[in-house]
């Protein structure tokens, strides 16, 4: 099992073991452009990831 | 990671502040420290009545929340835009903003423009040559020139918006790029009324990250519009917002740092033949009695009388 990260349309998988942000890093998303959620619950960019994890990255960014 | 506060687990990291915290800390430092800020750059008192522009976004709300929950006394105003684009974006905006008054018992005052004006802003962005790339210039200009007009009508000492850090930075950002020193000048976290007409603009908000008030928002509930305004798509401001958040990643705090030296400039008086020079153009417009630079009718009246 590998972890998922879900933004808007997009979905990455990636390896378990490693932060959130160096997750984003890898996927190349700005780790201060998002909200990391699992579960519906904000976590935060130190946390480890694990096998099976789901994570829901919020888009902050508006513009206009 | 635990909060810094309690040693539970912490749901957010602010790099910036080298500070991490746990859900009920985070939302008990939110509004500690916008009244901090609110006291520090003498944004408003408690005995002021104050007009929130509120969109029906994050920041907008969760800045209607923080007010709310310190105890000032503020009604909230809500621009219908017409914007529709296919995905109902102005609807749903008034929507939420509308739910979220009624849920708090707080006034919510609307104007929309199709009503109020006959149009709405695609619309009279695609008759003017202001709009004809984008309507953003023209939404800007009505809204500016709106929110001024209801705070004045309605006797409100202040107008609060819900600019954040992001939206501060990468105008700034903007205008360095092109060394807008006059537009340096007007920029920063209070507006003053320095013309009859004018009424004062506060942004109690401008020292969090974008991320922070999303949290917060998140945090606390808040439904807000998570769809960007379909005209905002590809705009400079989010390049601009990127750009200075890649930077973040590699210097935590640069954001901040950028935006505080520059007001410590304007304080040493960098900007200040600019900002005199901008007070001694501005004259009354004859038809609304707002400010402008013009000679003769504002912007917004040019563009208006026009149809």
């Amino acid at each position: 099992l590998s972890v998922i990260l879900k933004f808007r349309k997009d979905e990455y998988e990636i390896e378990p073991g490693v932060t959130v942000r160096n997750a984003l890093e890898m996927v190349n998303i700005s780790p201060e452009s998002v909200l990391p959620t699992r579960n519906g619950q904000l976590i935060n960019d130190e946390d480890i990831l694990e096998e099976g994890d789901v994570i829901r990255l919020v888009a902050v960014i508006s513009g206009g | 990671m635990k909060c810094r506060k309690c040693s539970q687990k912490a749901i957010i990291n602010m790099r910036q502040h080298r500070l991490a915290m746990c859900k009920e800390h985070f939302l008990d430092w939110v509004p500690e420290q916008v009244e901090r800020f609110i006291h520090k750059y003498q944004m408003f008192s408690r005995q002021e009545r104050i007009l929130i522009a509120v969109s029906g976004g994050k920041d907008s709300l969760a800045l209607w929340d923080i007010l709310f929950r310190l105890g000032f006394e503020s009604d909230g105003l809500y621009i219908g835009l017409g914007i529709d684009e296919g995905i109902h974006y102005s609807e749903k905006s008034r929507q939420l903003a509308e739910t979220f008054a009624k849920t708090r018992n707080l006034r919510l005052l609307t104007v929309e423009m199709r009503d109020e004006y006959g149009e709405t802003i695609p619309q009279i962005a695609e008759r003017t040559t202001r709009g004809q790339c984008k309507p953003c210039a023209v939404c800007g200009l009505s809204k500016r020139h709106i929110m001024n007009r209801i705070a004045r009508q309605g006797g409100y000492h202040v107008l609060a918006t819900g600019h954040n850090l992001d939206d501060e930075v990468a105008v700034l950002f903007g205008n360095t790029l092109n060394w807008e020193v006059g537009f340096m000048a007007r920029q920063g976290p209070v507006l003053e009324a320095n013309h009859p007409g004018l009424v004062r603009k506060v942004k109690p908000l401008f020292r969090f990250s974008e991320r922070e008030v999303a949290a917060y928002a998140l945090l606390r509930g808040i439904e807000y519009i998570h769809e960007e305004c379909p005209h905002a798509v590809g705009s400079k401001s989010i390049i601009y917002k990127e750009i200075l958040n890649q930077m973040e990643g590699q210097r935590p705090g640069a954001k901040l740092n950028y935006y505080l030296t520059f007001l410590k400039a304007k304080d040493n008086g960098l900007f200040s033949i600019h900002a005199q020079e901008q007070i001694n153009t501005l004259s009354t417009c004859p038809s609304c009695g707002q400010p402008t630079t013009a000679n003769g009718d504002c912007s917004f009246c040019r563009i208006m009388i026009k149809k």
